[in-house]
């Protein structure tokens, strides 16, 4: 009997919610790292929030930054090791709500790193709070009758706006998704994108992934499925908004 | 030469994905419990032709592809 396929060897066991779309991501970082070859020549350089929960299962350097300062220590680490490959792994509650400095400057200034956003469109960890990502009308612990747009603003797409906008040159931006075998094919592509970027040198590369939160949004793993199919798409789109040259 | 999906009962945590997604609806939750409390997938040997599809979408690293 051979194995042909299992899980990247620097990956050991979480604690995350049953149907939780961490699991996948870390995965997918790992396989793709194991393809090129620098499974150790890498550090995670972690948010605060669920991610502290999937940090556990990442056996490799790691380094655990102050919540929402992540994009921060990674280009630190990134400006004293260049030679390592350095990526940020953060919710979107510590990537957008509480470090949106610390990742627009890093996009802006177009510093040589990768950032990974989970977005479940809420903050995971505390209770499931509302964050910039939350839909219009979404009920969470902080917006019971549902986020009201007018007194807290519309949802948060960055992506789109490191790609877009006028004095930011990043490398690679893209959204994908961990819903079905295809967009999890597709997400690791991009996953692939980002991180060549970064070892050729071009500059920055987020790629924010949308991911089930079964616990917090009060649903069962394949009504969070459904969820995301339909009204989360609708808000954010899958897709490279910035290709690499 | 065939390839079969093995299962790492411990690891399960129920969410049933791979449950979903079998293109041969060769998985299935089981009635028992594991030692973590979950009611974990199990497997239709007959049923599974190796496609892989299990593996890539669990969260929780239960499934290894292998080929014998």
């Amino acid at each position: 009997m051979e194995i042909v396929k299992k899980t990247p060897a620097k990956l050991g066991t979480h604690d995350l919610c049953p149907g939780c779309g961490h699991g996948i991501v870390i995965r997918l970082i790992e396989e793709v790292i194991e393809e090129l070859g620098q499974e150790n020549n890498q550090i995670v350089i972690a948010g605060v929030g669920c991610v502290c929960t999937a940090t556990p299962a990442m056996r490799f350097d790691r380094f655990q930054a102050a919540h929402g300062r992540a994009a921060a220590t990674a280009e630190g680490v990134k400006r004293v090791r260049p030679d390592v490959l350095v990526f940020a792994y953060q919710g979107d509650g510590d990537a957008y709500t509480i470090g949106i400095a610390e990742s627009l400057n890093a996009a802006y200034r177009n510093e040589n790193i990768t950032q990974f956003v989970i977005n479940n469109v809420n903050f995971g960890m505390t209770g499931g709070q509302m964050s910039w990502t939350t839909l219009p009308g979404q009920k969470t612990m902080t917006s019971v009758s549902g986020r009201n747009a007018e007194l807290t603003g519309l949802p948060f797409h960055f992506p789109e706006m490191v790609a877009g906008s006028k004095g930011f040159h990043v490398a690679y931006a893209a959204r994908g998704a961990v819903i079905d075998a295809k967009t999890i094919n597709q997400t690791k592509r991009m996953i692939r994108s980002a991180l060549e970027a970064q070892l050729n040198g071009e500059g920055f590369s987020v790629v924010e992934i949308l991911s089930p939160c079964p616990t917090n949004w009060h649903m069962s793993p394949k009504q969070c499925r459904e969820q995301i199919t339909g009204p989360i798409i609708a808000e954010y789109p899958l897709g490279e908004f910035k290709t690499r040259d | 030469m065939s390839k079969k999906a093995l299962i790492n009962i411990a690891a399960c945590k129920g969410c049933g994905f791979c449950v979903d997604v079998c293109p041969k609806q060769a998985l299935s939750l089981s009635a028992e419990f594991n030692p973590a409390g979950y009611n974990y997938a199990v497997i239709d040997e007959k049923a599974c032709i190796g496609c892989g599809t299990c593996y890539t979408v669990c969260p929780d690293y239960v499934y290894t592809m292998v080929e014998e």
